[in-house]
């Protein structure tokens, strides 16, 4: 995790665009939604919260953008307190949500150009800024149009467009790929990874394994609230022990199958009963198969189907809770 | 303090750091535009209600010889309804353009989501609900004032108070923006046909709009129930400010009215910020 317990800075280094100490979230009637979470994003990074829906990823997030008041814990944005300077502190944010929020009263350019004047641009730069980003963003022939004309990856573009055009020091993104089609998603993701090399901090959630593995520099696991791992995705995926994951479809016993195997089979370090399927983190592919069929024989279980495939963070998700990270 | 710390890191040159009141106002920029935009529903959703009131109450009635009080009293009631009909307007326009727009927002659209992210506190955000649906009042106000008193085939005796008029008008606007953020934080989508069923017809037909408030003294319960009703301030205060017409003493008008606006401007305000941080 990150920060020991119990330092409390008066002034957090630069490097550090944001930072929480025990943050902590209990909603009426006793939900705890986020629980003494302590963590650092780094200047420049993509920093992912991944968890499945209901693990807290959005009011952490909610926490740090002035929109969910924490019941304890302090969150710094930018050496700014979110709770304590809450004008100041959105200065410092860009917020695309999960829903369209989107000025329906305005046009496309409108939305954009009333966005620089809140945050305090000049009619003149306002109006620059606005054009220059519907060109970046691929919006300039819509300009005119009314948002609600927009399809659903053309209003998620506009609404990054919005979120970076006070150039924020971080940019959230809650769930950004939530309802796209196929083709904006990659769209979006290729958007994040320009802002990125432009030297934008992001911290993103998200529910999906495959563009947390893709886009993030460092992700953080959360579950009911809390941190369970944190750090780079290809050192989350090595943290197993095992560079290749046999996952078997099979009859009988699993429990008592997967006991066997993990005994058994060289290289073996770790296995997982889920959905019906025996996952069997393995070190070392080489002879792998068989000896998994073997096994399965003589205990007695018939095996239909054995996959391999490197690790995922759907497996790490798996090993630190017990769950699969799918909806 | 960590709050008070400047970041060292560069921000772009171009966003300056006035901060709140840069955002307040273009905060107003962008209703005062989209009213621009709208006005052509803003206009016949504005005037057509009072036209048709004043029509049929001060031209068709005393044509068809059944105006109230009779021949003899269709002059003094044009002119009594004139105070009523600028009073409804603005009442009306407070919930239109405040309540409405912000039960959609709060509701289906979450729009308000983005405005609260604009750097300024949540609570100038709701501040600025009422002082651009306030202008909004105001505009509604001067829109209407002509037909109440042009449309009567009676004349209308004006006889207009122009201090209190102006301090009024301004109370009463920002009384019934108030309302009108009051009623938009508390109404749902679901609920809204309420707001108007249960509380903007009682409203209207209890606010002393079409009698003055001295003249329920024959029916005493009537008399001292309708206290409750913001609008029987609005609207006798404008009976002082227009018309020579009998109205309820200034001094009491001018702090009840400003209670009002204090007690449901702060209570908006406050449901305001509950509904938008978690």
């Amino acid at each position: 995790m990150s920060e020991a317990p119990g330092t409390r800075h008066t002034v957090r280094p630069v490097e550090d665009v944001i930072h929480t100490e025990h943050l902590t979230k209990v909603y009426p009637g006793g939900v705890r939604a986020v629980d003494a979470l302590s963590l650092t994003v780094h200047r420049g990074e993509i920093f992912g919260l991944l968890g499945p829906n209901g693990a807290g990823k959005t009011t952490t997030a909610g926490m740090l953008t002035n929109r969910v008041e924490p019941t304890s814990g302090r969150a710094f944005v930018g050496g700014v307190d979110v709770w304590a300077n809450p004008a100041r502190a959105k200065q410092l944010i860009g917020v695309v949500p999960q829903t369209n929020t989107l000025d329906r009263a305005l046009t496309v350019w409108e939305n954009l150009y009333f966005h620089g004047r809140f945050f305090g641009m000049s009619n003149r730069v306002s109006r620059l800024e606005a054009d220059r980003l519907l060109e970046q963003f691929h919006l300039t022939e819509r300009a005119k149009a009314p948002v609600l004309a927009l399809s659903g990856g053309m209003a998620q573009r506009l609404m990054v467009a919005r979120a970076v055009m006070h150039r924020p020091s971080i940019l959230f993104l809650d769930e950004p790929t939530a309802g796209l089609d196929p083709q904006s998603r990659l769209a979006l993701w290729d958007i994040l990874g320009e802002l990125h090399t432009d030297g934008q901090t992001i911290l993103l959630t998200t529910h999906y394994m495959e563009e947390a593995d893709q886009l993030c520099d460092r992700l953080a696991v959360i579950d009911e609230g809390r941190v369970l791992a944190l750090d780079k995705p290809a050192h989350l995926k090595a943290s197993l022990g095992a560079d290749t994951v046999v996952t078997i479809n099979a009859d009988g016993d699993l429990a008592a199958l997967r006991d066997l195997l993990v005994d058994r089979i060289d290289g073996s370090t770790y296995g997982e009963v889920a959905d019906e399927e025996i996952q069997l983190w393995v070190k070392g592919s080489n002879g792998v198969l068989p000896a998994v069929v073997n096994v399965a024989d003589a205990a007695g279980c018939t095996v239909h189907d054995l996959k391999l495939h490197e690790p995922t963070l759907e497996t790490v998700f798996l090993k630190l809770t017990g769950k699969e990270l799918r909806e | 303090m960590t709050a008070t710390t400047t970041p060292s890191y560069p921000t772009m040159p171009q966003v300056q750091r006035s901060g709140s009141v840069a955002a307040f106002r273009a905060l107003l920029l962008r209703d005062v535009t989209v009213l621009r935009k709208n006005l052509a529903e803003f206009i016949p959703r504005t005037l057509l209600q009072p036209l048709l009131l004043v029509f049929v109450f001060t031209y068709v009635l005393p044509k068809i010889q059944l105006a109230p009080g009779g021949e003899a009293g269709a002059e003094t009631f044009s002119t009594l309804l004139i105070a009523g009909v600028v009073g409804t307007a603005i009442l009306f326009q407070g919930i239109q353009s405040v309540a409405l727009p912000l039960v959609q927002e709060f509701g289906f659209t979450r729009e308000i989501e983005d405005r609260v992210l604009a750097p300024l506190r949540v609570e100038l955000v709701a501040v600025e609900k009422i002082v651009s649906g306030a202008l909004q009042c105001l505009l509604s106000a001067a829109l209407v004032f002509p037909i109440a008193a042009v449309v009567p085939v009676t004349p209308v005796h004006l006889r207009v108070d122009w201090p209190v008029l102006i301090t009024l008008a301004l109370l009463a606007c920002v009384a019934s923006a108030s309302l009108g953020l009051f009623f938009g934080t508390v109404f749902e989508p679901r609920t809204v046909p309420m707001l108007f069923g249960v509380i903007v017809v009682p409203i209207t037909f209890l606010g002393c709009v079409y009698y003055s408030w001295k003249s329920l003294a024959v029916i005493p319960w009537l008399q001292v129930v309708v206290l409750a009703n913001p609008l029987v301030y609005i609207c006798e205060g404008f009976r002082a400010a227009l018309t020579p017409a009998e109205h309820m003493p200034l001094w009491v008008i001018y702090p009840v009215l400003v209670g009002f606006t204090g007690v449901f401007a702060s209570l908006g305000i406050r449901s305001f910020k509950r509904r938008v941080i978690a």
